[in-house]
């Protein structure tokens, strides 16, 4: 196994070294790059033995016959998925990509003022790249991070948002990624940069979506620089084909007395990780890290979180659920770091998951490491089945069994959705997952 | 008038693995009647209440319970709550992420249903709700929330008693109502069960202390010791109890 994954790893070294110079692109990116494969070559694929992945074997990413996807021609499956899903209800800009490249037929991006910029990065990139190469790679790093220094090496394109100070962004910025990849290992690698200055106030919701069916492999790269009060919220829906693989790194740095939700909903995938990396960089700020994981066959759902309290009176809610079936399996992993200065943090971390097979599994593990000595850090996780006492509460009110167990998983579910503050994305999030719920057979006792 | 049994118990012996609880239980309870049930801890008049909700676990090895002319053993849960029974639970289920309103709303269209009745719409349900919550003098700000979730022991039991209320049942069981209400609450609490007696509906109260017997005022008390009835008689029984204590009802 060792071998092999050294063998992928190889690859996408070699295939680095010769595609390279194909790509447009401001001068002090190269070195980014050149950075980025460096540091991947060092790291390998993670193993079971790292810390970081006990939970999670990824030797079947490694071993793929690694080959990058490329831009192809559009054709009708890819607007008549966003028309048949629940995002074409959402409102406001639209940024649509496809394998990891910007589709302009399929965007639509709303007149913006106050400075306000939502462009797709690779054309930033050519034209005006200064606030980029100001902020790109500082948040997610390259170190001890084999995916996002893959990112970093090849990515393709993504959005770039950027709100200045004290500019409110009413309507939520809309990103879908939809794979169209045909064969197995092609290789997608988006990368968006979020920069919402002091005072400011946006609403990112990123997804992604497939055309078709493979093992292709999405490894993409979220960074979020929130400024002084503001005001960001980022929902990532993941969503992608049953036998692909999904790799994700949301990391940010948030200044001081800003509110930062991230929520992660994820459905898709044989196997998805997000990692999350949070820097909680100024006094007093809120950051709520919100996930909900759907799975059933064979899946695994990953989500590694490391919140870093690097300053006083933070506070830090993690809030995740599973709905575990069939053979699968969720993953929860949360380490909260709270540096001396940090006093006065209150770090909170629930992960529940609600198993509806024998044979599903939920791994739940907390990590704190604290250096101040006035905090407050909590974990609460549990793994079960339906509350038998719930069950008999709604059905001594008339419910049927069905019934009284469908609003219970709906309310695990809700739980996680309700804490979507921008309602339109709410309300599309909760009719996905509900309609996913529904067309599940166990949930329904067929 | 002729009376109208709405439940009839005879003989009930029940248990939960190989414990005997129940032991040749006997009640009639007709329409328009409040019965009161007490008895010490470990009677048996919560495993009464769980059995005829329909609470999973209990064996019923001899003796009938018979429900407005129907075998009431024979139903589910849900079958007996739309064919009217109610139980006020000791200790409400918190649910959290289910909307105290919607579920309400749900419960009381799953009984229409079953009886042939159009559902309500929100509109129409909101008006019954607000016709509703005044009996109990509970904080309409509560529906709006999951239920029960984070609700006081006394919010608790007045949002029963609410449900109660809404869904309008033949046959109400009072498990321990009282058990945990500060004296205001326990006014309140009566006073919603008191509004809510009907000529053609029943309630049957449980409890272990008399207090609330000065509140909601019973047609019948029975004393309950060891799974059965030991001495049954109007309220004044109630008083006596209070009085003297179980011990000298038990030895009589």
């Amino acid at each position: 196994m060792t071998l092999k994954a050294n063998i992928g790893t190889e690859s996408l070294v070699k295939i680095f070294s010769q595609s390279e110079a194909a790509s447009l692109q401001p001068r002090w990116l190269a070195p980014v790059r050149k950075a980025g494969i460096a540091s991947f070559a060092a790291l390998g694929f993670p193993k079971l033995s790292d810390e970081d992945w006990r939970f999670t074997n990824v030797s079947s990413i490694a071993q793929l016959p690694f080959t990058l996807a490329t831009q192809v021609a559009v054709n009708g499956a890819e607007s008549k998925l966003i028309a048949e899903s629940v995002f074409d209800k959402l409102p406001g800009h639209r940024l649509v990509f496809v394998n990891g490249f910007f589709c302009a037929k399929l965007s639509n991006i709303k007149p913006v003022s106050g400075g306000v910029r939502i462009e797709n990065l690779s054309a930033t990139l050519a034209n005006d790249s200064a606030l980029i190469e100001k902020h790109l790679g500082k948040y997610a790093h390259t170190a001890n991070n084999t995916f996002a220094s893959l990112n970093q090496a090849f990515f393709t394109d993504g959005a770039f948002i950027f709100v200045p100070k004290g500019v409110e962004v009413a309507e939520p910025v809309q990103l879908i990624y939809i794979s169209s990849a045909k064969q197995i290992g092609e290789t997608i690698l988006p990368r968006n940069l979020i920069i919402a200055e002091a005072n400011s106030k946006l609403t990112v919701v990123e997804s992604y979506l497939s055309t078709g069916n493979v093992a292709y492999f999405t490894n993409a790269v979220t960074e979020i620089f929130a400024g002084d009060n503001a005001n960001v919220e980022h929902v990532k829906l993941q969503d992608e084909a049953t036998d692909a693989y999904h790799i994700a790194t949301i990391a940010g740095e948030f200044g001081r007395a800003s509110n930062v939700s991230v929520h992660s909903i994820a459905l898709g995938a044989k196997i998805s990780r997000n990692n999350i990396r949070t820097n909680l960089a100024g006094e007093g700020l809120e950051c709520i890290l919100n996930g909900l994981y759907l799975t059933k066959d064979e899946q695994l759902a990953d989500h590694h979180m490391i919140v870093e309290h690097a300053q006083p009176h933070c506070a830090s809610h993690e809030y995740f659920n599973g709905i575990l079936d069939d053979k699968s399996k969720g993953v929860f992993h949360g380490r909260i770091l709270v540096r001396e200065i940090a006093q006065k943090t209150d770090a909170k971390q629930t992960n529940k998951n609600l198993l509806l097979s024998d044979d599903a599994t939920a791994d739940t593990k907390p990590q704190l490491e604290i250096y101040a000595d006035d905090v407050k850090c909590t974990h609460g996780a549990t793994i079960g089945q339906l509350n038998a006492e719930s069950i008999f509460y709604l059905r001594s009110r008339g419910m049927s069994l069905d019934t009284a167990k469908q609003m219970l998983i709906h309310a695990f579910a809700g739980e996680i959705i309700e804490r979507i503050k921008c309602e339109p994305a709410r309300e599309v999030i909760d009719k996905l997952v509900w309609d996913r719920l529904e067309a599940h057979p166990h949930l329904l006792g067929k | 008038m002729s009376k109208q049994p709405i439940l009839e118990i005879k003989n009930l012996h029940a248990g939960v693995e190989n414990k005997k609880i129940l032991k040749g239980f006997s009640l009639t309870i007709n329409a328009g009647e409040v019965h009161a049930l007490m008895g010490l801890n470990g009677s048996g008049k919560s495993t009464l209440a769980a059995i005829l909700a329909g609470r999973d676990g209990y064996e019923v090895t001899e003796g009938t319970v018979t429900y407005l002319g129907k075998d009431l053993l024979e139903l589910d849960p849900e079958e007996r709550a739309r064919e009217g029974v109610f139980l006020a639970f000791q200790y409400p289920v918190e649910i959290p992420g289910v909307n105290s309103t919607y579920f309400l709303k749900a419960a009381l269209n799953e009984i229409r249903k079953h009886h042939g009745l159009q559902e309500l719409d929100a509109i129409e349900f909101l008006a019954l709700v607000k016709d509703k919550i005044k009996l109990l003098d509970l904080n309409e700000d509560l529906l709006k929330r999951s239920v029960n979730e984070g609700f006081s022991g006394g919010e608790k039991k007045r949002a029963e008693i609410f449900q109660m209320a809404v869904l309008e049942p033949k046959l109400a069981i009072l498990d321990e109502t009282d058990s945990g209400l500060d004296i205001d609450a326990l006014k309140i609490v009566s006073s919603g069960v008191n509004k809510l007696r009907r000529p053609d509906s029943c309630q049957l109260v449980i409890t272990h202390y008399q207090r609330l017997l000065n509140h909601i005022i019973p047609d019948f008390v029975h004393v309950m010791a060891d799974g059965r009835i030991v001495k049954s008689g109007g309220k004044e029984l109630a008083l006596e109890l209070e009085a003297n204590g179980y011990e000298a009802i038990l030895k009589q």
